[in-house]
C-alpha cells in the first residue's frame, strides 16, 4: 500500500503536482491523465529525482521521501522509463542481473531469480544475446524483467507499451497484470493506452494539471464525466502552453 | 556482435552453443597470440623492433585505461598519456629512492598514480563531454609544464636526488629492471606478461558487477540511479582502475627506457592516444591493442623504416578518426572482423557462381 498525502511539486512558476492525496491499495493500479498532468513527475518524486515542496509518501509503512535516491532500489523500488532504457552493450541476462546485484537480494539466488524473471515476461531470446540486436518489443520485455527481479515492492511502469503495435500490447498486458500475484509488488502503470490500463488495473487514478480528479475502480473512472472532459478538453478548460511536460 | 536476433524459441536455444564456441575460439586465439609474441617473436626481430613492441605493450595498457573510461562508462579523458608520465616519474623516483622488489614497485607506482588519477577524475562527477575533455586536457598540459620545470627525470640517489644535466653517472644509473628480467628480451617478455595481466584485470571488471554498473551509467544516469547504482562510487572506481593500470605502465616504461626524458611525453600525445583508441575501438579490449599498434608501430615504421616525417601520422589519424566516427563507431576492433566476414562471404559467393554451369543460370 502506498499513501500519498498533500504532495506538491513546484518548479519555477509551474506546479506539476498540486496538493495530491491518494492511496494506492494492493494490486496493479493505473495512473492516467492528459499530457502534462504530472504522471511522470509523480514517478520522479517516487524515484527521488524530484524533491517535493510539501507532502508525504508512506510506502509499506516507510517514509519514502526520507530515503536516498540510490537506496530506493535496494528497498524494492523498480521503474521503467518512457523511452526504453535497456542497456545495449550488455546481454539480456546481464541487463537483469545488474538490477539484482544492486537490489539487496541474495547473490546465491541470482541465476535462478534472473531466469525466473525472464520466463515470467515470456522473452523468447537466449539470455546471452546482446540487447543491442533486439527489437523494440523484446527490449520492452527486458525492461519488464528488470522491473520485477530481486524482490520488488513497488513497480513503476511509465508507458511500457509506448511505440508498440496493438497485438504486442496484449501480451504485455497479460504480463503486467500478473506482477502483483507473482512477485507481491504493488504496480503502478502510467499509459495513454486506455485498453491497456483497463485490462491491467482494478484501480485507476486520474490526474489533470497536477490535481487528482478521480480515483476508483477503473471501469467507473473511465466513465466519469470529469475524466472524459479532461481528456477531450472543453472551451473553458484550455490547457495553458507552459504546463505541457515533455511527454 | 554479429549474433542475429533469435526470432523463435528454438533459435534462442541454439544460440548459447554458438556463443560458447565463439568464446572457446577466442581463448585459443588469445593464447596462440600470447605464446607467439612471448616465445618466437623476440628472436625474429632486431633490437629496435623489440623496443617498439615493448612500448606497444605499454601503450596498450594506457589505451585500455582510456577504453574503460570512455567505452565503458562514457567519461572522456584527454590526459591519459600525461598520467602515464606521472607514472613514469613516480616509478623512477621510487626505483631510485627505495630497494623494494620490482613487483612491489609496480604495485606501489600503480597505487600512487591511482590516487593522482582519481583526483583528476573528480570533476567527472559533475562534468561530462566537452567540459570533462577540457579539464583533463588542462591536466595534461599542467603535467607537461611541471615535469619540464623540475628537469624530469633528474635521477639521483634517494627520492630527491637531482642531476640537472640528465647524463648517466654512477650516481644516476638507468632506472632498474626486475632482477629476473635485466636483459632487453627478458624485460620485453616481462612487459608483455604484465600487460596481459592488466588486460585480464580489465576483462574481469568488465564481465562482472562493476562492468554492468558502468554500462548502465553509460546508457543513462537516471536509469542507473533508479536501478540503485551508486554512480559516484562506480565512476571513481573506473578512474581508479584506469589510473592504476596507467601507473603500472608508467613504471614499466621508466625501466624500459632506463633514462626517461620529458620530451617523450608531449601534451598532444594524450590527444593522439585518444584518437588512436577511438580508431582501434573503445568498446572492445582488442581495440586497445590496435590503438597501441597505431600509436607506436606506425611512427616507428614511418621514421626508422621509411624515413617519413612522423607528423604526417597526425593527418592519417585525423582522417582515420573521421572515417571511424562516421562509418564504424565500434572502431577497427569491431569493423575489421565484419569486413573479413563480408569479404569471405563475397569470395564464397563468387566461387559458387563460377562453379555453376552457365546454362543453369536463370
Amino acid at each position: 500500500m502506498i499513501d500519498v498525502s498533500g504532495l506538491t511539486v513546484r518548479f519555477s512558476g509551474i506546479t506539476p503536482i498540486d496538493d495530491m492525496s491518494l492511496v494506492f491499495p494492493v494490486g496493479t493500479c493505473g495512473l492516467i491523465g492528459p499530457n502534462g498532468a504530472g504522471k511522470t513527475t509523480f514517478f520522479n518524486v517516487l524515484s527521488g529525482f524530484v524533491k517535493p515542496v510539501a507532502g508525504t509518501i508512506t510506502a509499506f509503512d516507510q517514509d519514502l521521501l526520507k530515503m536516498a535516491d540510490f537506496r530506493r532500489a535496494r528497498w524494492g523500488l523498480r521503474r521503467t522509463f518512457q523511452t526504453e532504457m535497456a542497456i545495449e552493450q550488455l546481454s539480456v541476462y546481464d541487463n537483469v542481473a545488474m538490477i539484482h546485484e544492486h537490489s539487496g537480494a541474495k547473490r546465491s539466488s541470482r541465476r535462478s531469480d534472473v531466469h525466473t524473471a525472464l520466463e515470467f515476461v515470456g522473452l523468447p531470446i537466449a539470455p546471452k544475446t546482446k540487447v543491442g540486436v533486439l527489437n523494440a518489443r523484446e527490449r520492452r520485455l527486458v525492461e519488464l524483467a528488470r522491473a520485477v527481479v530481486g524482490e520488488p515492492r513497488l513497480v513503476l511502469l511509465d508507458e511500457p507499451a509506448a511505440g508498440l503495435p496493438d497485438e504486442e500490447t496484449a501480451h504485455l498486458s497479460q504480463v503486467i497484470r500478473k506482477i502483483p500475484d507473482a512477485f507481491g509488488a504493488l504496480t503502478i502503470l502510467v499509459d495513454h493506452d486506455m485498453s491497456l490500463v483497463s485490462r491491467c488495473c482494478a484501480t485507476t487514478a486520474v490526474l489533470d494539471f497536477g490535481k487528482l480528479i478521480a480515483l476508483g475502480p477503473t471501469e467507473e473512472v473511465l466513465r466519469d464525466e470529469q475524466v472524459i472532459k479532461a481528456y477531450l478538453g472543453t472551451e473553458e478548460d484550455v490547457a495553458p502552453l507552459d504546463a505541457t511536460e515533455d511527454e | 556482435m554479429s549474433t542475429a536476433p533469435a526470432a523463435s524459441p528454438e533459435a534462442g536455444a541454439r544460440a548459447p552453443f554458438g556463443i560458447e564456441r565463439r568464446l572457446a575460439i577466442r581463448a585459443v586465439v588469445i593464447a596462440a597470440l600470447l605464446v607467439f609474441v612471448l616465445v618466437p617473436l623476440p628472436s625474429l626481430v632486431g633490437s629496435d623492433w623489440l623496443t617498439t613492441f615493448s612500448s606497444t605493450a605499454i601503450y596498450a595498457i594506457v589505451a585500455l585505461g582510456f577504453g574503460i573510461l570512455y567505452g565503458r562508462v562514457g567519461m572522456i579523458s584527454l590526459g591519459q598519456v600525461a598520467l602515464l608520465s606521472v607514472g613514469v616519474w613516480i616509478g623512477a623516483r621510487l626505483a631510485y629512492g627505495t630497494g623494494m622488489p620490482y613487483p612491489i614497485l609496480l604495485l606501489a607506482t600503480g597505487a600512487l598514480t591511482c590516487a593522482v588519477g582519481t583526483l583528476v577524475g573528480l570533476p567527472s562527477l559533475r562534468l561530462s563531454g566537452l567540459y570533462l575533455a577540457l579539464i583533463t586536457l588542462m591536466f595534461a598540459g599542467a603535467t607537461t609544464i611541471v615535469l619540464s620545470v623540475t628537469d624530469f627525470p633528474n635521477g639521483g640517489g634517494g627520492f630527491k636526488g637531482r642531476s640537472v644535466t640528465g647524463a648517466l653517472t654512477t650516481e644516476t644509473p638507468p632506472v632498474r629492471r626486475p632482477s629476473i628480467a635485466e636483459g632487453d628480451v627478458a624485460f620485453y617478455r616481462y612487459i608483455v606478461i604484465v600487460a596481459a595481466i592488466m588486460f585480464l584485470l580489465a576483462l574481469i571488471h568488465v564481465a562482472s558487477k562493476p562492468g554492468r554498473a558502468w554500462a548502465s551509467i553509460r546508457e543513462s544516469e537516471p536509469a542507473a540511479l533508479a536501478a540503485g547504482v551508486n554512480i559516484t562510487f562506480y565512476k571513481m572506481w573506473a578512474f581508479a582502475l584506469a589510473s592504476f593500470m596507467t601507473g603500472v605502465a608508467g613504471c614499466l616504461f621508466a625501466s624500459q627506457v632506463g633514462v626517461p626524458r620529458v620530451i617523450t611525453f608531449r601534451t598532444q600525445d594524450s590527444l593522439t592516444l585518444a584518437a588512436t583508441a577511438l580508431i582501434g575501438g573503445v568498446f572492445s579490449l582488442w581495440g586497445a591493442l590496435v590503438a597501441a599498434v597505431f600509436n607506436q608501430v606506425l611512427p616507428f615504421l614511418f621514421q626508422a623504416e621509411w624515413g617519413i616525417d612522423t607528423n604526417f601520422l597526425l593527418i592519417i589519424f585525423g582522417v582515420g578518426l573521421l572515417q571511424v566516427l562516421l562509418t564504424a563507431p565500434g572502431g577497427l576492433a569491431q569493423q575489421f572482423p565484419r569486413d573479413v566476414a563480408n569479404l569471405g562471404r563475397f569470395v564464397l559467393r563468387g566461387i559458387r557462381s563460377l562453379r555453376r554451369p552457365k546454362g543453369e543460370r536463370p
